[in-house]
């Protein structure tokens, strides 16, 4: 499970984070909407640890993430696969070196057999040719791009999965297609996702539940239907400039 | 109007706390690095290529920036003798003007460039499309990864480089000095042997040792720290190149204050 309580971050005067408040429970996906800018990133780096906020608490498994020693710190980074919002793929790696990186046991990782094996594997489960393995970021498309930004990520068969803005960039058919992959990843693997984005179709298509972070603060957190019926008014406002007509979404 | 009158103080408290910041941050960078240090099957094969790459990278400009400093070393001290000097005396100062001074020094200031340059640049660039922060999140180290390889490679590689550079300099103010004035080639070695100490040699690899730790860490930290995009990763590398010249400077001073007596 994965839990937020009043987290407060600020940069110099600016408060990014101003009391924020949420739970993903266990096998749930939640996807984190908002306006950019507004600190749905920086969320997901409290989750893994990157950034420390100046108040409140972030539990992850129930551990505190920022009283985690060093090595606590790495054990619970590797249950938690982290997908990068333009896949920060290493440009000095082909495609087979970057997603072995993922795999975070030592042994395994070690293991020549086992991870040829686990990266065609990762890299079926995302729809990518073989071939792809021997390609170097800069020869990959966006999409793809993302997609082996996924592989890397769940090859280390992480028990929590962070997206941060898996579809942005992307052409609506390459958007649907990694839309359907979240989804149908967090149906096979069981994982807890989080997923940050702005595009509320995605979100709605994709998740179990959605929360809106505006202003710093959680200001609607529920299931797609909840959310629908929200008359928060930057639920509204949020929902209507994406589907328009809410009748016809609903 | 008190305002106006704190405005001093405040510019000079804001410096402060942004130079104790660094210094921060450089000294958790350091103890990243010994920390790492144990994880040796990763940085080790990375520090070969490394030091392969930037060997044979910085060779042709070491060989050609030593040629000349050496050639000209000649030809100046051949326009200041005068009569009342005698000839073998152009040995010695070619080869101790070389080895105690332009050879590590010139060769350091261009590694701050080359090196230092290349090293904040590609470090900053993978800070700003948060390739660190995911070695970080899949539990691995960012300082055996990529800092470490670049240390060692500079260690290794800057010493080997002011050796080079020693010998291309030497070797080139000889044939130059041959051209303004009539010393033989015994002369000019007699003259080499003459206030040459072995140290000498030693002063000149210490140098370059240091040199290549100082541009190798502060070119890393500055990578490390870029922030704000493509912008930044500017801003770091004309960071890296500045500081790593300004420090080569200063140890050069330090290191023959204390080293040569």
């Amino acid at each position: 499970m994965i839990e937020l309580k009043d987290v407060y971050k600020r940069f110099g005067q600016q408060i990014v984070l101003d009391g924020v408040n949420f739970t993903v429970k266990d096998g749930e996906t939640l996807a984190l909407l908002g306006p950019s800018g507004t600190g749905k990133s920086l969320l997901l780096k409290h989750i893994v640890g990157l950034i420390r906020q100046d108040s409140g608490i972030v539990r992850v498994d129930g551990k505190d993430v920022a009283l985690l020693r060093r090595k606590e710190l790495k054990e619970l980074r590797s249950t938690i696969g982290y997908v990068f919002q333009n896949g920060a793929l290493f440009d000095s790696m082909n495609v087979f070196e970057n997603i072995r990186l993922g795999i975070t046991d030592e042994d395994k990782f070690r293991d020549e057999a086992y991870a040829k094996e686990r990266i065609e594997k990762c890299l079926t489960m995302v729809n990518l040719a073989l071939d792809v393995a021997l390609k170097y970021p800069a020869q990959l498309s966006g999409g793809m791009r993302k997609r082996v930004g996924i592989s890397r990520a769940i090859a280390g068969a992480p028990k929590y999965l962070l997206y941060d803005e898996p579809t942005s960039g992307l052409d609506p058919v390459n958007s649907d297609i990694i839309d359907e992959l979240v989804k149908s990843l967090s149906a096979e693997l069981g994982v807890t996702s989080v997923m940050v984005t702005h595009d509320v179709r995605g979100a709605f298509k994709v998740a179990d539940r959605l929360a809106l972070l505006t202003g710093g603060k959680i200001v609607q957190q529920g299931t797609p239907d909840e959310f629908m019926k929200s008359t928060v008014p930057q639920v509204r406002e949020f929902l209507e400039r994406d589907f328009g007509n809410l009748t016809f979404a609903a | 109007m008190a305002e106006e009158i704190l405005a001093p103080v405040h510019a000079v408290g804001r410096r402060v706390l942004t130079a104790l910041a660094h210094v921060g941050r450089l000294s958790r960078l350091l103890a990243e690095i010994v920390r790492a240090l144990a994880e040796w099957r990763i940085w080790l094969p990375r520090a070969f290529e490394e030091t392969a790459t930037i060997g044979t990278g910085s060779l042709p400009i070491i060989l050609l920036v030593s040629a000349f400093a050496g050639a000209v070393t000649a030809l100046q001290t051949g326009y200041q003798f005068t009569g009342n000097i005698p000839y073998y005396v152009a040995g010695s100062l070619i080869v101790e003007s070389v080895v105690l001074e332009l050879g590590p020094v010139l060769s350091g200031l261009i590694l701050a460039g080359r090196i230092g340059a290349r090293y904040a640049a590609e470090l900053g660039t993978m800070r700003v499309t948060e390739q660190i922060d995911a070695l970080e999140t899949l539990g691995r180290s960012p300082a055996s990864h990529l800092v470490i390889p670049r240390v060692i490679a500079g260690i290794i590689m800057v010493p080997m480089l002011v050796v080079v550079a020693d010998i291309v300099g030497v070797f080139c103010g000889w044939l130059a000095v041959k051209q303004v004035l009539p010393v033989s080639n015994d002369a000019f070695q007699y003259g080499a042997r003459v206030f040459w100490h072995p140290f000498d040699a030693y002063y000149s690899v210490i140098k370059g040792f240091a040199f290549g730790i100082c541009i190798t860490v502060i070119s890393c930290y500055c990578g490390f720290s870029t922030e704000q995009g493509a912008e930044g990763v500017g801003k770091s590398t004309t960071n890296a190149v500045v500081a790593s010249c300004v420090m080569v400077l200063l140890l050069d001073t330090l290191l023959a204050k204390l080293l040569l007596k």
